[in-house]
């Protein structure tokens, strides 16, 4: 069903990668090892939130994302901006002609997902009103949030929203419109335009059929094409739909701002997440019925990909808000028939990726544990990453899933170099029988007895 | 049930009034269960019911020992602790009764779903009591068996 199961936005240049261990440590599912002296990211634990290219000094990691030539292969092309786009631009500027200049360079349509946002926000309502739901109910709108829950706590897949995000509701509709014009589904290429590499993930997983987005377009590159046009611009082309509410999932509270009064909170960064996560697998925070959560802080204003500084995109987003103060109410046909096409459904369900067991077999894995903490009391306990591990503990365990040694950490060889060399000393003062003299034999005579 | 050997074994030591570090034993053994590949579900209820025993002690006792037995198919948790002990159990097992000061109620804790979580959450559930000695809490959890093997 997906095109790329195991595809990763998340990549290393090699030709940059210095085998310093400022990634590995900030990685929150421990997912990458320095070996050989290049990181080496673990796929399966990967989630794409972009951690490690924020903290490479040397540039090494980015995201690939595809390039905007390439809306050229599809006869008819739509942009889906992200509203965390609108915060990159100074809020004096009107945000219809920004979707105008997404025509001028080369789109035949805009579809806002803060119009999706919009939408799906009504859905999201309706969904919290039932009774058999898991609280708190766990936004699903952060790829990179969904994947984590996957990976690291999979008990909590009961809470995540069933929903699709903004962006798979807004790039269904998108499709829909589009073939409703006559165009046949493989003339048309939707594009989202994307603050972060989770998202193109994501859009790379997106599925073959109704739920299909072409591909995903770096934010920025988007930006540097688009603010030189910005300024020929004379006619609004295409006019702006999404009000505050939608603008408003940009950043950070956004999502809760648009359900309406209710007992919501909001995460975000990815080890703030990580936090409240653990809490709620507890059993804490059942009062909470929508917890909006975010990889990046501050929201998607904060993806690796945008241009603008996400605390200047914040005060952007929040003229935008005062200035853009409408909402267009959803007409309810419209929502029954997106519902009965499917619009608001996720293409794959959450799945328990369980890459965490240490083995397939229950005893072995125990085992392995017990192994595990005696290596741990072994170690000096400094997780200072010179091993190419991230921590002590995540040594312990490279060496007991036999990827890793005991000498590589510096301290056990360093520890072992002594023993070595106390033995050597010691067999060094060993002579041969036939080699000792009379004087020294008296000396030493008592060592082979 | 027949005595065998724990595969894995933890006990850890449990501070009265330290909130700062209240769930962690309880994260380290979701951690261990997570290792081990138990199921999802299994886990979750082992975490809540171990968490609220965790915090049961931080709440109303001095001091307390989390000891915590891991076998094939069952995991076994005991916690004895220093403390008021509970003078009416039956009361106490009571949704929303809380014995819990108000400042500590209205820091979100003690609210009174303790023991009937754990009793919810475990297939066993064994509380000794003394008023002014302390309390032990054991619980059983068994792994459905249709997981086994």
């Amino acid at each position: 069903m997906s095109r790329e199961e195991i595809f990763h936005s998340v990549r290393l240049d090699e030709s940059k990668c210095k085998g310093c261990t400022h990634c590995i440590r900030r990685c929150p599912t421990e997912a990458i090892r320095v070996k050989g002296g290049k990181a080496r990211i673990n796929e399966e634990r990967c989630i794409d939130c972009g951690e490690c290219i924020r903290t490479c000094p040397n540039y090494a990691k980015y995201a690939q994302s595809d390039p905007l030539e390439a809306i050229k292969e599809f006869k008819y092309t739509i942009a889906l901006p992200a509203p965390a786009f609108y915060a990159q631009f100074k809020f004096t500027l009107p945000l219809s002609k920004v979707l105008s200049g997404l025509l001028k360079i080369g789109f035949h349509d805009v579809f806002e997902v803060a119009r999706g946002a919009e939408i799906l926000a009504e859905e999201i309502k309706c969904y919290l009103q039932r009774r058999d739901i898991v609280k708190p109910v766990i936004s699903s709108a952060c790829p990179a949030v969904v994947r984590l829950i996957e990976v690291k706590f999979p008990s909590l897949l009961e809470n995540l929203l069933p929903l699709d995000s903004p962006l798979g509701v807004v790039a269904k509709i998108a499709r829909l419109e589009a073939m409703k014009k006559g165009y046949r589904p493989r003339e048309i290429g939707i594009f989202f335009i994307t603050p972060c590499p989770a998202k193109v993930t994501e859009v790379r997983q997106s599925g073959d059929d109704l739920a299909r987005v072409d591909g995903a377009i770096s934010m920025s590159s988007v930006y540097s094409r688009l603010v030189n046009e910005l300024a020929t611009i004379e006619e609004v082309i295409h006019s702006q739909m999404a009000g505050f509410r939608g603008i408003g999932w940009a950043r950070s509270g956004g999502e809760q701002e648009s359900l309406g009064p209710g007992e919501y909170m909001a995460v975000d960064g990815i080890h703030h997440v990580i936090a409240v996560l653990e809490k709620i697998e507890v059993g804490e925070l059942k009062e909470v019925v929508y917890c909006e959560a975010q990889a990046c802080v501050g929201g998607c204003i904060g993806g690796v990909l945008a241009v603008q500084n996400p605390f200047i995109a914040k005060v952007n987003v929040n003229h935008l808000l005062q200035k853009y103060n409408f909402y267009a109410p959803i007409e309810k046909t419209h929502q029954a028939e997106w519902r009965k096409k499917g619009v608001f459904l996720r293409s794959k369900p959450y799945e328990a990726k369980e890459v965490m067991r240490l083995d397939r077999d229950l005893h072995r894995a125990l085992e392995k544990y017990q192994t595990i903490e005696k290596l741990v009391e072994k170690l000096p306990g400094l997780d200072c990453g010179a091993c190419g591990s991230p921590t002590c503990r995540a040594l312990a365990e490279d060496i007991v899933q036999e990827k890793a040694l005991e000498v590589d950490c510096p301290f056990l060889l360093r520890n072992r170099m002594v023993d070595l060399a106390v033995e050597m000393y010691e067999l060094a003062s060993k002579v041969p029988q036939t080699m000792i003299k009379e004087e020294e034999g008296k000396k030493v005579g008592n060592q082979n007895s | 049930m027949p005595e065998e050997n724990p595969l894995v074994e933890m006990e850890r030591e449990i501070v009265g009034g330290d909130f700062q570090r209240a769930g962690d034993v309880s994260s380290e053994l979701k951690n261990i269960l997570q290792q081990a590949g138990f199921p999802a579900p299994f886990n979750r209820r082992v975490v809540i019911a171990s968490y609220e025993a965790e915090m049961n002690v931080v709440i109303h006792a001095y001091r307390g020992i989390f000891r915590v037995q891991i076998y094939s198919d069952r995991v076994h948790i005991e916690v004895d602790d220093e403390g008021p002990g509970i003078p009416d159990l039956e009361l106490a097992f009571q949704e929303g009764y809380s014995t819990a000061p108000p400042h500590i109620r209205e820091m979100g804790f003690g609210a009174g779903y303790g023991l009937s979580n754990m009793k919810k959450c475990s297939d066993r559930l064994h509380i000794d009591t003394r008023v002014e000695e302390g309390t032990r809490v054991i619980m059983d959890f068994f792994l459905p068996s249709f997981m086994k093997g």
